[in-house]
Formats: structure tokens, C-alpha cells, sequence
């Protein structure tokens, strides 16, 4: 008897997890037995890779208010360090150092890279940061396709190969799936961790109000800064993986296009809880590689594929201010309300 | 102008003398020890004309932005489509015609059309949550794009200015001096280009005129200062949101036609001019006219001085720039705080 008051008390950690993530969690680790290498190694490795980095751009935009369009440039930034200083088939330029000192290296110079985005950045707010930091992505973008000493140019670096640790093949399907579902679990964990601890408490209290904030004697810019530093982790480990999945990296990985792409992935899954960002990814994903077929059943030209995630994009925009989560949510207070004590459009 | 002078005499000395060194450049000879160091002065004055000519192309693009985002601080992310879009409706009506003057009134009708429609249709819907109309007009980018794909393809258009404007005019600038008979050599410059700079001036020009000396600008001014007070003393405030933004996107689609005759039209124009509006803006400054201006020039310059001078970090100088604009003024030149 008396556990069970201690368990009405307080549930234990496991059984405050609701179902339905239990359940996504053991589909997810058991995936490899009934899918194919493709569903492994092209749908969801890359849900993965694209859902870290709009897991950065979602604690920066749904956190602190800040939405940055840079954070692609940031995981594009940590995929040519870890070209340059391993190994890669521009031999000129590869620097061939092992993969305890590249990796590190290379997370450590993102996360340089994004303090003095960041610093850049907090300068200014709203609407003004999306301005600066599609500037700075489209500078990156352009100086990485002019660069040949560094960044060899427009071609960039192919054969960037992931290290052949503990004997296994990294780029092998099964392998890969759980090395990015590994790592995207540990960003979605952690930010959820970050986000009621101390730091992030503070940052969303400097989102919803920087004044009162700096009253009570925090540092707002500060914060915001750390913000940009911390979400470069995800992202850098990010553009790693996404280096390692295609095994190169070249400016039009971290375009004026992919870095859209990551806000409208961001937006689209919802900017509210880190779990938006892998919904929005993963319906990035499908679209993006059945699109051809749907567009072809549908009677349309296969090319429209831009067109699809712009309507798409504008519908879940128009009619959410926070994505398929925000839809989500919406459905099921309307659909779990008792239509005869609360009538009308009214949530209870 | 003499109180400036007494306030700050360092900054002041320091202007005058680049000034004067600009004129030198512009107007002297050029002795040889000079063109040794940084080249003939027909390849200096040729980037000094294409910048100013490119920074009116950029002004016509960005003032419309500047303006839209001023008044109702919606950062209008279509606004290259809008470019991109009048560039194909002049391209269409030009060849169609065969008057080339005629593309502008049209681009500018049915561009501004459009933007009224987008005003109406779309961002009165979501009035003051300026982030989730930032991401419609990224939507809307997208799908215009696309749109703009489909009917064109990916070829290039390129208008073609009308004969009386085609061909290069001799200015009174000297280049240097003919070695054999010592005449003087003057400077040919594309009578195309000249006349579009001219004509960015006057729009220039106007825009100011109307917004500091009408009544309608009285208004807008008014909207950009406090648009909630300006809508309590019982002006239609929304009539003026429409306006302004039929106006800014009609200037990006004049922009379009004058950047299809001085260069060409193509899918990823918009993009390259929705960053050139956006860098512009943020270093001349949000919401001001005058900024825009401003920065336009700074702008186009730098990009053709790159562009001669340093090839290969040619685009990377306009962000260096915003970035330094940034560091020491995070509004602008001209922003207000």
C-alpha cells in the first residue's frame, strides 16, 4: 500500500512518460528489423541530420525569440572542418588528422563561428535578425564558393569518409541509422533538459520580456549570445553527419536554399517543443523524396516539387501560427471537449 | 555647416581631404606613377559610373522595401519575386509592343496590383505578428519562384533598350591624353545607363517630395512614427497600408524592367536582389528614404570596385561592409533608434 501512495505522490521519472513516446521511442530503436537500407539510410538518417539543425534553430527561435537563419551555415561550417582537417580526396587541402582531434576541432570553431554570428546577431531583434543572419548565411555562401585556398571553391570536398571506429562501417545503413538516431535523441533530450534548466529558463524569460529581465540584473545579451554557442552543437554535429552521409561538402550544401529550408522545416513541425523539429523534418523529407511520384500521380510536371513545400508551407503558416504541433494541439482540445457543457469555439 | 565643421574638426578635415582626393581622381589627369600603382583611369572612372548606375538600380529595388517595411515592419521577403516578376512582365510587354517606355507603367500596374492583393488577402489577416508574416512572405517567395519557373523557364531575357537609347555617349570626363597629338580623350559611357540613373534620381527624388511635402505622406510619415495614434485620430489607416504597398511593390517591379534592360532576367536574379534590398537597407538604415539612398550607393560601388580591383572577393566586400555598419551602428547609417 504504501507504494502505491508514494507512486500518487510522485509517479517515478518512466511513468510520467506518456505512451505515445514510449511507443515512438521502441519503433524507432527497432526500426532497422522490417525497414529497408533506403528508409534507413536515406529517410531517416537525414531526418535526423536536417531535424538537429532545426532542433538548433527552434531553441534559438522558440527559446529566445531569435530566429536565425544561419544555423545551416553553422552545421555547413563544422562539415568543412571536419573536411579540412581529416581526410578527404582533396588531398592539397586535407589536412588527414585523426578523428579525435578533427571532430572536436571542428565543433569547437562552429561553435566560435556562431558566437561571433550570435554577437552579430543580438545587436538587433525580430525581424531585424532574420535579415542578419540570411546576410551572413548568403556570406558564408559566397566566400565558401570563392575560396579556393581554404574551401576549394565551388566543387568543395568529396570523399569525406567517417572514421572506421570499433571495426564498424559508419556509412553502412544500419550503422548510421542508429549513429544519427543516437545523437538526434541526445539534442532532443538535452534541449529539453536545457530548456527548464536555469539557462534556459532565463532565456525565455529574456524572450518574453528582455527589460524586466535586465532589471532582475541578467545579462541579456550575454544569454542570448550563450544561446547562439550552445545551439551550435546540435548543428555542427548536424552538418558532420550530413557531411559524412553524402561524403562531401560544397557551398550549395549550405546555400541561400537549405538554410530557408531549415526555417521552413522548423516552422513547419512547430517552433513550441524540439519534437517539432524532427516532425517538420520528416515531412520535409518524405516530400522531398516522393515528391516526383505524388506530383506524377497528381497530373503535374515531377519539377514542382518547390511549389508543393511553398504552398505547403504557406498553408501551415497561414492557418498556425505554430506548426503541425500547433495543429496538433488544436485538434485534440477540440476533439476532447464535452460539446454540451462547453458549446461554441471556446476551449475550455 | 560651419557649426558642423567647429563641432567635430577631426571628421571634418578628414572628409574634405577624401573629397578632394575623390575630385582629383575623377577630374585630373592621371600621372603616370598613379596608373602605375592602381591602373588607367578609364577602368577606375568605368567602375565609379557602374557603381552609381548599379546603386540607382539598387535604390529603385530597396526604397520600395525600405517603404513597406517602415510603415507596417513587414520585412517583405517576396520582394525579389516582385523584381523578378515585373523584369518578365516587361520583358513581355516590350517585345509585344515594341515600346520600351511602355513596360514601366504596366510592370509598375500590375506588380502593385499583386502587392495590393498580398496586403488584402494576406497580411491584414495577421496584423502586428510581424514574425509569421516574415514566413508567409518566404512562402510566398518560394512559390512565385517556382511559379516564375514554370512560365519563363530558366532562360535569360534581356530587354532591349529602344535604338535612340542604345549606343554610348562621350562625357566631358578625360581618360588621358592622346600620345601623338595630345588631344584630349574623353570618356564613352552607355547612354542606356545614364539616362536609368537619371531616371532612379527623379524617383528618388519624388518619393522624398511626396513623403515630406504631400498630405498623403504626412500620413505615411505619421504611420511610421506611431501607427496606433495615427489610426485613433480617424485615418483610414488601412487605405494607406494598401497604398504603400502597391507603391513599394510597383517600385520593384519598375526595378525589375530597369534591371532586365541593364543587365538580364533570370531565376535566381530574385534572390541575389532580395539580399542586395536587404544589405542596402541595413546599412543605410530601416524605413528611410534617404538611407536607402544612401546605401544604395555605398553598395553598388563597393560591388563594382570589388569586382574591378579584387576580383574574387568581390560579393563577400558588400557583407564586410554590413558588418562593420553593424558593429558601430546596429540601425543603419540613417536609422533612427
Amino acid at each position: 500500500m504504501a507504494s502505491i501512495a508514494d507512486t500518487a505522490a510522485a509517479p517515478s521519472w518512466y511513468a510520467r512518460i506518456p505512451l505515445a513516446w514510449w511507443i515512438t521511442g521502441l519503433v524507432l530503436l527497432f526500426m532497422p528489423a522490417f525497414a529497408g537500407e533506403f528508409v534507413l539510410y536515406q529517410i531517416f538518417g537525414w531526418t535526423f541530420i536536417l531535424g538537429m539543425i532545426a532542433l538548433s534553430l527552434m531553441f534559438l527561435a522558440g527559446y529566445g525569440g531569435m530566429v536565425s537563419l544561419a544555423q545551416m551555415s553553422i552545421a555547413g561550417f563544422a562539415g568543412y572542418m571536419v573536411a579540412i582537417f581529416g581526410d578527404s580526396a582533396i588531398t592539397d587541402i586535407s589536412q588527414g588528422w585523426p578523428w579525435y582531434v578533427t571532430i572536436p576541432l571542428a565543433l569547437v570553431l562552429a561553435v566560435l563561428f556562431a558566437t561571433v554570428t550570435g554577437w552579430l546577431a543580438v545587436r538587433t531583434e525580430g525581424i531585424y535578425t532574420i535579415m542578419i543572419t540570411l546576410a551572413i548565411a548568403s556570406a558564408f555562401f559566397y566566400f565558401t564558393r570563392q575560396n579556393y585556398t581554404i574551401f576549394n571553391g565551388f566543387s568543395g570536398f568529396n570523399g569525406v569518409l567517417p572514421p572506421q571506429l570499433f571495426g564498424v562501417d559508419w556509412r553502412h545503413p544500419v550503422a548510421f541509422y542508429y549513429l544519427t538516431l543516437f545523437w538526434a535523441a541526445f539534442w532532443f533530450l538535452a534541449t529539453l533538459y536545457v530548456s527548464r534548466a536555469p539557462m534556459g529558463l532565463a532565456l525565455q524569460g529574456v524572450r518574453d520580456n528582455p527589460r524586466r529581465m535586465a532589471a532582475l540584473g541578467y545579462n541579456v545579451t550575454a544569454h542570448r549570445v550563450a544561446a547562439y554557442a550552445v545551439a551550435a552543437l546540435p548543428a555542427g554535429i548536424g552538418g558532420i553527419l550530413l557531411t559524412w552521409q553524402s561524403a562531401q561538402i560544397s557551398p550549395g550544401t549550405a546555400g541561400i536554399g537549405p538554410a530557408i529550408d531549415i526555417l521552413v522545416i522548423a516552422v513547419i513541425g512547430g517552433l513550441r517543443h524540439p519534437a517539432g523539429a524532427f516532425i517538420g523534418a520528416f515531412v520535409y523529407v518524405i516530400l522531398k523524396t516522393f515528391a516526383l511520384d505524388i506530383l506524377v500521380v497528381l497530373g503535374f510536371d515531377g519539377e514542382r516539387f518547390n511549389l508543393l513545400v511553398g504552398l505547403g508551407f504557406l498553408a501551415v503558416v497561414f492557418w498556425s501560427s505554430d506548426g503541425i504541433l500547433g495543429l496538433w494541439s488544436r485538434w485534440r482540445t477540440s476533439w476532447g471537449r464535452d460539446r454540451l457543457r462547453f458549446p461554441g469555439r471556446r476551449t475550455p | 555647416m560651419i557649426a558642423l565643421v567647429e563641432r567635430h574638426p577631426w571628421r571634418a578635415a578628414v572628409v574634405t581631404v577624401a573629397v578632394a582626393i575623390l575630385l582629383f581622381l575623377i577630374f585630373a589627369i592621371w600621372p603616370a606613377w598613379l596608373v602605375g600603382l592602381i591602373g588607367r583611369k578609364k577602368v577606375f572612372l568605368n567602375a565609379l559610373f557602374n557603381g552609381i548606375t548599379l546603386g540607382g538600380l539598387y535604390f529603385l529595388v530597396a526604397s520600395g522595401f525600405t517603404l513597406i517595411f517602415g510603415l507596417m515592419r513587414n520585412v517583405n521577403l517576396a520582394h525579389g519575386s516582385l523584381y523578378l516578376l515585373g523584369g518578365y512582365i516587361g520583358y513581355g510587354v516590350a517585345e509585344w509592343t515594341g515600346y520600351w517606355l511602355f513596360a514601366f507603367p504596366v510592370a509598375f500596374i500590375v506588380v502593385g496590383a499583386i502587392g495590393i492583393l498580398m496586403q488584402v488577402v494576406v497580411f491584414r489577416k495577421m496584423e502586428g505578428e510581424e514574425l509569421r508574416q516574415t514566413l508567409v512572405t518566404i512562402g510566398l517567395s518560394i512559390v512565385l519562384a517556382d511559379l516564375l519557373l514554370w512560365g519563363f523557364g530558366g532562360d535569360f531575357f534581356n530587354i532591349a533598350a529602344p535604338s535612340w537609347l542604345s549606343g554610348p555617349m562621350e562625357t566631358f570626363f578625360v581618360t588621358g591624353v592622346k600620345r601623338s597629338t595630345g588631344d584630349l580623350i574623353f570618356l564613352k559611357y552607355p547612354l542606356v545607363r545614364i539616362v536609368i540613373f537619371a531616371a532612379s534620381v527623379v524617383v528618388g527624388v519624388a518619393m522624398w517630395l511626396m513623403l515630406n511635402r504631400t498630405r498623403v505622406g504626412m500620413l505615411i510619415r505619421a504611420g511610421v512614427d506611431d501607427r496606433d495614434m495615427l489610426s485613433a485620430t480617424g485615418a483610414r489607416i488601412q487605405l494607406v497600408f494598401a497604398g504603400v504597398f502597391a507603391l513599394g511593390a510597383g517600385l520593384a517591379g519598375i526595378a525589375g524592367v530597369v534591371g532586365g534592360t541593364f543587365q538580364s532576367i533570370a531565376p535566381g536574379e530574385d534572390i541575389r536582389f532580395l539580399l542586395a534590398s536587404l544589405v542596402v537597407v541595413i546599412v543605410g538604415g530601416m524605413g528611410s528614404i534617404t538611407g536607402a539612398a544612401l546605401g544604395a550607393l555605398i553598395i553598388g560601388i563597393a560591388e563594382q570596385f570589388g569586382s574591378v580591383y579584387f576580383p574574387t572577393y568581390a560579393v563577400v566586400l558588400t557583407f564586410l561592409i554590413m558588418v562593420l555598419v553593424l558593429a558601430f551602428r546596429p540601425r543603419g547609417l540613417l536609422g533612427q533608434a
